[in-house]
């Protein structure tokens, strides 16, 4: 008797036999060949691709999408659809500027510099708040998913215009007689060599692939994007389910926010618009099923790496970004013709 | 059996079913069927289900092709390959589930995908007018320009009966098409049928309500388990007849458990009254009171619309009470949400497996375990071993025919997937187990089954309730009937009773 949890039962090593077996293998690996060869294309047609230095900026400029992807992810296992996770990128960075500039208290007289720990908290909280609006939304008044993060999407973006007027807050270091420097740290420092924001992306991947794969929250959230109705029916509280995984997805938003007005050191309204749409094509491609109850970390990771690896690529070989959108969308198409030949033909997972 | 179709009053045939048989991978729906439909009259099918009354309507109206036997049309074999092509012979079918685009009006529904096409594009007024013309001759004042979702269900019929009689249909097939009428309009589909008749048109008439089916009829086709089991017309037949021949045999599924006395009450339903979930404005389960007991098997027999799914869905947590009181074990557990029901001890199986019971993208052992998380959750997480224990301890006790826990649900057979439905509640270790027409859909041998764990279960000290539509399932484990019509209680019997008596209880029948 083998082993079972929700991880192993997409994983690719699962024994295949017959003659089939290596296009089997082929089309459950996917992603992950298709990452192989989009590195050993370009190391080909680039001498720099393949070093450890471009893969790790590389990686840096994935950590953004990944961690979008991740909250996406949670969303589409849910049977859901967030539009809103860039807008709310965006928010959470022109609050955090805000913060880093300072907060005049005018009837006090004070102006107050938080901490950078603070700052963090704050924009995490905000980014939890609005994806726990979309949440409420979605589960108790029924509003359709799509709709409703279409809504939060145009509001939280139009906020953070109003807040800056448009413009963007550059001066993000913070002052040493403030107290509130390091905001740069998430976007500039290294462990053991490797960027921050990989790290971060690392931990939050390993840790929502440990709840999907291993605590209860995972399973219901499984069941939930696979048959509402039969969850519901089984004592799973859905309506949390729901709300649960849009809070986190407003949370990770927060986090990418962070990361990337960190990295680019400015925090603008404009960061991030149709980030959404690059998160969901990672999720996509990373073979998780838009109906929902499909989907492992470990695909999205994938996913959000052949897209970041293919774009940074093919600009560092010199093609044109309008030709990068094109061979994104052909990507995407692809994926979601061989989700179809996965799930359709044979319908069902393994 | 082709001997009962020679003994015929006079009157032309106009389709004739000849040695009809369907198989459906390898399951034999239909066993060789034959009789006649007669011009200007109307004939019904009656059966329990499972009996293969919709694939024989189906066969007869081109959705699907038989795999032995033919179809005869005005003396000539035919085959219809679609039911499009069947119609442009002359057959309708009127399902029970009405197939009306809700938003579109009257006029625009009988004319859909046939619009009378002018210079200016469609001609609204012609359609308008003859729209007008059908439903005069229908004696049915309806306005063509009324959407239809606003119209009654009995004239949305209508609408269906225009729409097929727009196309000078010769055969009307008509599918329960009472069931969710009431008695007034039910005299008005009746003397449309009577009006139909007398200009001709052949009806093939399909009703569990048989005494209402027998006002009508002229011939009556009975089938059982895929057998044409009787073929007579009117003038030879009774109630008695038609029962006798729908029910056959008994097969054996089990009796009452017995040698232990019934324990303390576990489930006690106090007045419930539950409102249409579909926004019908009356209530589908009216002032409604039930005890269980520990030990005990209750059947709750009804026709469709009776309340029994609404009970058992208000008692476990889906639907709302607008009054009454659910009573588990001594406590009150009417504000409860489900999982905190479940915890309890009240478990429930849907009807609909596919819909409310199964996850489609779990495997076996997930869908097994998924009523039972918190029995296997060590602090944060999951623990695989104590799941994969549960899931076999679950697999035994429901004895699941698998591969292993880890095969997609998909890849069972329906009668394992029901057991593994029943299974993952069982799992929860329920004090009341509620079954929602629990042998729907699978097949003989999965259904003595799923009687005999039941049984076990009340054995063992469990309350069980569950609902069907087949009498021969009320004669089997339950110590205790109850026949529900209109939301109430109609009649209580104990197991000794007879299936006449039960589907006189239920409005289906007058006992003989």
């Amino acid at each position: 008797m083998t082993q079972t949890s929700a991880n192993r039962l997409t994983s690719p090593a699962a024994a295949v036999k017959g003659t089939t077996s290596l296009i089997k293998l082929l089309l459950k690996g996917r992603a992950f060949f298709a990452l192989i060869a989009i590195i050993v294309v370009f190391s080909f047609l680039s001498p720099n691709y393949l070093t450890v230095s471009n893969l790790l900026i590389m990686s840096s400029h994935v950590a953004i999408y990944g961690i979008l992807a991740i909250g996406m992810l949670v969303v589409i296992l849910s049977g859901g659809i967030d539009l809103s996770v860039g807008s709310i990128l965006a928010l959470c960075g022109v609050v955090a500027g805000a913060l880093m500039q300072g907060v005049e208290l005018k009837p006090l007289g004070v102006i107050l510099f938080p901490p950078v720990w603070a700052v963090v908290v704050l924009t995490c909280s905000l980014g939890a708040v609005l994806g726990a609006l979309n949440g409420i939304l979605i589960a108790w008044f029924r509003v359709p998913a799509f709709v409703t993060t279409l809504g939060v999407m145009y509001m939280a973006r139009g906020v953070a215009l109003l807040m800056t007027n448009g413009l963007t807050y550059n001066n993000l270091a913070g002052r040493p007689e403030l107290g509130n420097t390091g905001f740069d740290w998430l976007g500039f420092n290294r462990l053991f060599g490797v960027p921050i924001s990989v790290v971060v992306l690392a931990v939050l991947a390993v840790l929502t692939g440990l709840m999907l794969s291993r605590s209860s929250f995972g399973r219901w959230l499984y069941a939930s994007g696979g048959n509402e109705n039969a969850a519901d029916l089984s004592g799973v509280p859905v309506k949390r389910v729901k709300i649960t995984v849009y809070t986190l997805s407003g949370i990770l938003s927060a986090i990418a926010g962070l990361v990337l007005s960190s990295q680019l050191t400015s925090a603008g309204p404009t960061a991030g618009t149709t980030y959404e749409l690059t998160a969901i094509a990672a999720v996509v491609i990373g073979g998780a099923a838009l109906t929902g109850g499909r989907g492992t970390v470990r695909g999205t990771m994938l996913g959000a790496f052949v897209i970041g690896f293919l774009s940074d690529g093919l600009v560092i070989i010199g093609v044109s970004s309008y030709w990068q959108t094109v061979f994104t969308g052909a990507v995407i198409v692809l994926a979601v013709l061989m989700n179809t030949i996965q799930y359709g033909a044979r319908g069902v997972r393994q | 059996m082709s001997d009962v179709a020679t003994s015929r009053p006079a009157g032309e045939v106009v389709l004739a079913a000849r040695n009809i048989a369907k198989s459906y991978n390898g399951v034999k729906a239909l066993k060789g069927v034959n009789f006649d439909i007669h011009r200007g009259q109307v004939t019904t099918l009656f059966g329990e289900n499972g009996a293969g009354k919709s694939t024989l309507m189906k066969i007869l109206s081109g959705v699907v092709q038989p795999t032995a036997g033919e179809v005869i049309l005005d003396g000539r074999p035919i085959v219809f390959s679609s039911s499009t092509d069947a119609r442009s012979h002359g057959i309708s079918i009127i399902h029970q589930e009405l197939s009306l685009a809700p938003n579109l009006s009257v006029r625009d529904n009988i004319f859909m995908g046939r619009e009378i096409n002018g210079p200016t594009g469609v001609n609204y007024a012609e359609e308008e007018r003859q729209v007008r013309e059908l439903l005069a001759e229908l004696e049915e004042d309806i306005d063509p320009l009324t959407p239809v979702e606003e119209l009654r269900l009995g004239q949305q019929q209508i609408v269906e009966i225009a729409r097929a009689l727009s196309i000078d249909s010769r055969i009307l097939i008509m599918d329960e098409p009472t069931s969710a009428l009431s008695a007034t309009e039910v005299e008005v589909l009746f003397k449309v049928i009577r009006d139909l008749t007398a200009r001709g048109v052949s009806i093939v008439y399909i009703s569990h309500h048989l005494e209402e089916a027998l006002q009508i009829t002229d011939h009556a086709v009975v089938l059982r388990d895929g057998n044409m089991t009787a073929y007579a017309p009117r003038a030879d037949i009774d109630l008695e007849w038609i029962v006798r021949n729908m029910v056959g045999e008994n097969y054996d599924l089990g009796n009452p458990p017995t040698g232990y006395d019934f324990g303390p009450v576990m489930l006690s339903v106090r007045n419930l009254t539950v409102p249409d979930p579909a926004g019908g404005g009356y209530n589908v389960v009216d002032r409604m009171s039930l005890d269980v007991r520990a030990g005990e098997i209750v059947c709750i027999y009804g026709l469709m619309g009776a309340g029994r799914t609404e009970l058992l869905e208000t008692v476990a947590g889906k639907l709302s009470a607008t009054s009454g009181e659910i009573v588990l074990e001594g406590k009150e557990i009417s504000h409860l949400a489900i999982g905190e029901r479940i915890a309890r001890g009240l478990a429930l199986v849907p009807e609909d497996r596919q819909r409310y019971g199964l996850v489609q993208t779990m495997s076996v052992g997930q869908n097994l375990s998924l009523a039972s998380i918190k029995e296997f959750t060590r602090g944060v997480f999951t623990s695989l071993k104590l799941e994969r224990a549960l899931i076999q301890k679950s697999i035994r006790n429901v004895t699941v025919k698998t591969e292993g826990p880890d095969v997609p649900i998909g890849s069972l057979s329906g009668g394992n997937q029901q057991k593994v439905v029943i299974g993952k509640m069982l799992a929860t270790d329920p004090k009341v187990i509620l079954l929602d027409e629990p042998s729907r859909g699978i097949d003989i041998g999965a259904k003595a089954e799923v009687f005999r764990i039941l049984a076990a279960h009340a054995a063992a000290g469990q309350a069980v309730v569950y609902t069907t539509s087949e009498v021969n399932e009320c004669l089997s484990i339950a110590h205790r009937i109850i026949i529900m019509r209109r939301g109430r209680i109609s009649a209580e019997f104990t197991s000794d009773i007879t299936k006449e008596k039960i589907m006189a209880a239920s409005g289906e029948a007058v006992a003989a």
